[in-house]
Order: structure tokens, then sequence, then C-alpha cells
């Protein structure tokens, strides 16, 4: 683990949409599927983004922009530095011989492209708003997609097309990550079935690891008790799904 | 010997056992200030409330290095409004729940301790030593004696309840600070806030690391000078004094209670040891006072004294 950031270089940029890059660096460091990391840009900011990718050495985080310090981000250019802290987290337990379902929303897929690897089995569905936002196109082929225009895949949702495969194939477990409000129906989804379930969620982050209490969820810190948790975790959470708590510590309607 | 009794009385109020939860460390949420009493703590305390809603500096605003963390995290918290609905019915929590209070001029203190006079709080904490965040603390110069009598005088007359003034260790002339808030009324000192500033510098980024680039910095590398106030300050106040810095064992805490502290707060330690670190540090304590022969906490407090 990181303890302060270390700088190090990208080394390469993918496109992965027209808003998502992935930059590429060397770090040795030991890594879970789910686990996350501070990306530091000196004077500007820090913000949490998961591991995306990881070979050998290189390791890779895929940005979606968003804000002021994603697009200072999207503006760096292979050889530009950039610091990194962690690996931080509680990752995905993948301790498991189940038949697994994977999905992802939008730039959810990212926590979860590094999974998708490990189990070659699982089936992977992917939802995005419209098709030229699909991610990892050519990084798994066999994704069932669905866009909420219909420009690939089915017209719909992510969780439309999870509640089909439950119903054609035993599926005995699900991965997910995306918009709060997808997580808590693929939960309640899996919850109704008695299906095992694990999703990461997301919060506003300062220290990440687990002493500023900025992304509390029930109780729950968010950056060391989880990024991930179980459905059955969830079950007890009642912020999941409903509040998140802003930058001053206010908690929020989702 | 029987077990010893790790129960304490801090100004009347009852603690199972004298580990804090200090202020800062996640007392965001009424949730969290549960999980941590569940954890062991003996009393808890929120982070510092201010009048209006503070987003608090950029991140990076927490960093951690080899003798313990520096932050400057800028007092992020949702105003006196928002925390009054946050922090309600505190009875549930299970242990005392200490209110920390900021402000730029005594007034707002008075405002928030008053907004929040409803919420079941046990105590009032004033921190006039944050050494980072522009309007408050030392770098509104409230570390004086002058500045320290004031704000207490009037925070004094806002509550009933008991006042605890947090001080820094970085003023030399900490011992006629602690002296103006024991003569303005201060039931209790909490000594020390985190010692600095500090800085960090990434010698890659040729930059300093927080965002603020200077904070405050705690854990072991505080432990010292803490335990060196508190024995100061224990000669020259009467109240009681919450020694704070860089506990995070067992025999820290007692090194604490020594040197003149009633109770300890705990900071860093759920950094460095979980956030069982409360319930850690009591089981530790009993066994070193049941192997040495003490039998209540009251009976090490200022032992270390001629």
């Amino acid at each position: 683990m990181i303890e302060q950031p270390a700088m190090v270089k990208i080394c390469d940029i993918h496109e992965d949409s027209p808003n998502v890059k992935t930059f590429f660096f060397e770090c040795k460091v030991g890594f879970t599927p789910g686990q996350f990391v501070m990306v530091w840009i000196p004077f500007l900011d820090e913000k949490p983004f998961t591991i995306s990718y990881v070979k050998n050495n290189i390791v890779g985080v895929s940005i979606l922009r968003r804000g002021a310090f994603t697009t200072e981000i999207h503006k760096k250019k292979v050889g530009d530095g950039i610091g990194i802290r962690g690996p931080y987290g509680r990752g995905f337990d993948l301790r498991t011989n189940l038949n697994v379902c994977i999905v992802g929303g939008g730039i959810g897929m990212a926590s979860l492209a590094t999974i998708i690897e490990r189990l070659p089995d699982a089936i992977v569905i992917q939802g995005a708003r419209t098709a030229k936002e699909i991610l990892y196109k050519d990084r798994f082929k066999d994704m069932k997609l669905s866009t909420d225009d219909g420009s690939v895949g089915f017209r719909g949702t992510a969780v439309d097309l999870l509640e089909e495969q439950l119903k054609k194939r035993s599926i005995q477990k699900v991965y997910g990550c995306g918009p709060e409000m997808m997580l808590y129906k693929i939960v309640e989804l899996c919850k109704n079935r008695n299906i095992e379930c694990e999703v990461s969620l997301e919060r506003y982050f300062k220290c990440g690891f687990g002493i500023c209490g900025q992304c509390d969820c029930s109780g729950q810190r968010v950056c060391v008790d989880g990024p991930v948790f179980t459905g059955e975790e969830l079950s007890k959470m009642d912020d999941f799904g409903k509040i998140t708590i802003t930058k001053t510590g206010e908690r929020v309607i989702h | 010997m029987a077990t010893p009794d790790l129960s304490v009385s801090l100004c009347n109020i009852r603690l199972a056992n004298p580990t804090i939860l200090a202020s800062g460390i996640l007392g965001t949420t009424k949730a969290l200030l549960e999980r941590v009493a569940k954890n062991g703590a003996g009393a808890v305390t929120i982070k510092s409330i201010s009048t209006e809603p503070r987003e608090g500096h950029k991140n990076p605003t927490v960093i951690t290095f080899e003798a313990g963390m520096v932050n400057a995290v800028g007092y992020s918290n949702p105003g006196v409004h928002a925390a009054a609905r946050e922090f309600s019915n505190l009875q549930t929590v299970g242990v005392p729940v200490i209110a920390s209070v900021i402000g730029t001029v005594k007034e707002d203190f008075v405002r928030v301790v008053e907004g929040l006079a409803g919420s079941g709080f046990s105590a009032i904490e004033i921190p006039l030593s944050c050494p980072h965040t522009p309007g408050f603390g030392l770098l509104a110069g409230q570390g004086t004696p002058q500045a320290t009598f004031k704000i207490t005088v009037a925070v004094r007359k806002a509550t009933k309840l008991p006042v605890f003034i947090k001080l820094s260790p970085s003023i030399p002339e900490i011992c006629a600070v602690a002296k103006a808030a024991e003569d303005a009324g201060a039931s209790a000192i909490t000594a020390v806030n985190s010692m600095g500033p500090g800085m960090i510098i990434n010698i890659e980024a040729h930059k300093p690391v927080l965002s603020f680039k200077v904070g405050g910095v705690t854990g072991d590398a505080l432990r010292p000078i803490a335990v060196r106030c508190v024995y100061d300050l224990y000669k020259v106040v009467k109240i009681p004094i919450i020694g704070v810095g860089g506990i995070s064992t067992g025999r820290h805490a007692i090194e604490m209670l020594m040197s003149g502290a009633s109770v300890v707060g705990i900071g860093t330690g759920v950094y460095n040891r979980g956030i069982d670190v409360f319930r850690k540090i009591s089981g530790e304590m009993l066994q070193w006072m049941s192997e040495n022969g003490f039998s209540d906490i009251k009976s090490m407090v200022g032992v270390a004294h001629d």
C-alpha cells in the first residue's frame, strides 16, 4: 500500500468513449478487484478511482469527465505525472465457483472490469445511455448491452436485462456497480430470489482510509468497510439507495 | 485482586471507561457515533460545527506519515441547522456525546451552542486551537489568554452543560491560556489539539501534499508533546484535563493519565489500530492495572508528579 502519493508517469492513454479515458501507469502494488486509488493533481484536488486494468506492473484507471478535476486529468498526455496512493478499501470477494452475472452501468463498468477478466465464464451485462458510451467493447466481446435510447442492444436498462437472465438461467451470484438506484434495484432483485450479490458504492471521500467519516453510509465507512458491500450488509444500511453525504457533511436525497 | 474499575466521572458525566473519541475523527453522523460507542468508547465527540455550512479545504486533506498524520480538513461541516437534525435524540448513542463548537467571533459560538441545545449533548467542547483554518482557532487569534477568556465567558453563559476548552500544544503560554479558561468558568481543559502546523512535501512533484500546504500534526509524533503539556497544565489548573495526542495503546493512555489527565481522547489511534481501538485500549489498561496493582483510574491520575 502506498501511504503518501507516489508520482507515476502516464505510459498510455485509451479513449474508451467520448467522455471516458483510461490512463495507464506503472505501479507495483497488490490489488483486489473493486479497490480504489486516490489520484492526486498537485494544488488541484485528489479523488478516488477504482482500478480498471491490471497487468503485470501496469495499472489503469478509467475516468469519466464530469467536473473540474476530471476535466484536468483528461488533458494529461503520455509522459505526464499524477500522484497515486492506495489501493484502499474492501474489494469484491471472488472466491466463488457459482454461476455469476456481472452488471455494470455507465462508468461503474470500471470497477467490474478486473472481475470480468478473472471470471471468464460470467455473464456480463452493460447498460449505458447511448451506444457511444458503451465501454470496453473490444476488451470484452460477449457483453449483453442495453441503452436508454436503443442505439445498441436492448432498449431499456441493465436491470431489465438482469431480470431476464435471472429468469432464463440459474444465476447464483451477481456483482454490480453503477448508479445507486440501479444497484438498489439489483440488490432487491437478488434478495427476492435468494441470490448472493455484491455491489460497489460511491460516496464523497476525503481521507480514503477510514478516519474522516465523510463517506458514512448508515455507520459504514464506504472507503474502508466498502466500497463493496454484500446484499445482506446493505439490507441493514438504511441510507443505501436513499441518502448520500455532501462535501459539507450534509445528508441529501440521492 | 478484583478486576480494576475503568469507570470515571468527568464533570459529573459518567463514563464506563476513560476513552473518548476525539473531535474530527468519524464524528460526522449519528450512525458513526453509535458504531464507535459499540466499539468501546467511553464517550464520543462530534466533528466541529459552525453557524454556516462549510466545504473545508480541497483534497488532499489528511495524509499519514511514519509518525502519525497531518491534516488540514478545514472544518467541513453542514452548519448548525443541519447538525441539529443529524444529532438529535442522542440518548440512543449509548454513551455521552460531546458537541464540538467552532466560531469566528464569540457570538458564533453562542449561536451554535444554542442551536444544538435540544439534542441531548452531555458537554460542549470549544477548540480555540486549530492551526490550519483561516477565521478559526490559532489563525483567528483565539489562542491567547484574552480571546480564550472572552469566548469561554460567552459560552459559559449560553449553556448549563460542562464546557471543555481545547488548547493548542504549539502555544508556549498554554498554561496561561488554560488558566484564563478556568477563570472564565470552563469545566475542563482538552489538551491538546494537533500541533504545528506541519508540512509534507512530495519531492517528485516538488509540491506540498496537502491542498492547504500546512496541517495539524497528530499521532505518535505528538504524544510526547501532549504528555508534557498535560503535565504542565496539571500543575496550574484545578479543573479536569482530557488528555489527547497520539494515544493508540493502553500504555499510552496510562502514561497520559499519569501526566495528569482524568480521561483520554483518541483520534489518530483509529487509523493505527482500527475502529475498535477503544475496546483494545480498555483491555490493555485493565491488564496493566491488574499486573501493577491499580484498582481504579483515579489512582493513576497525576502520579508522575513529584
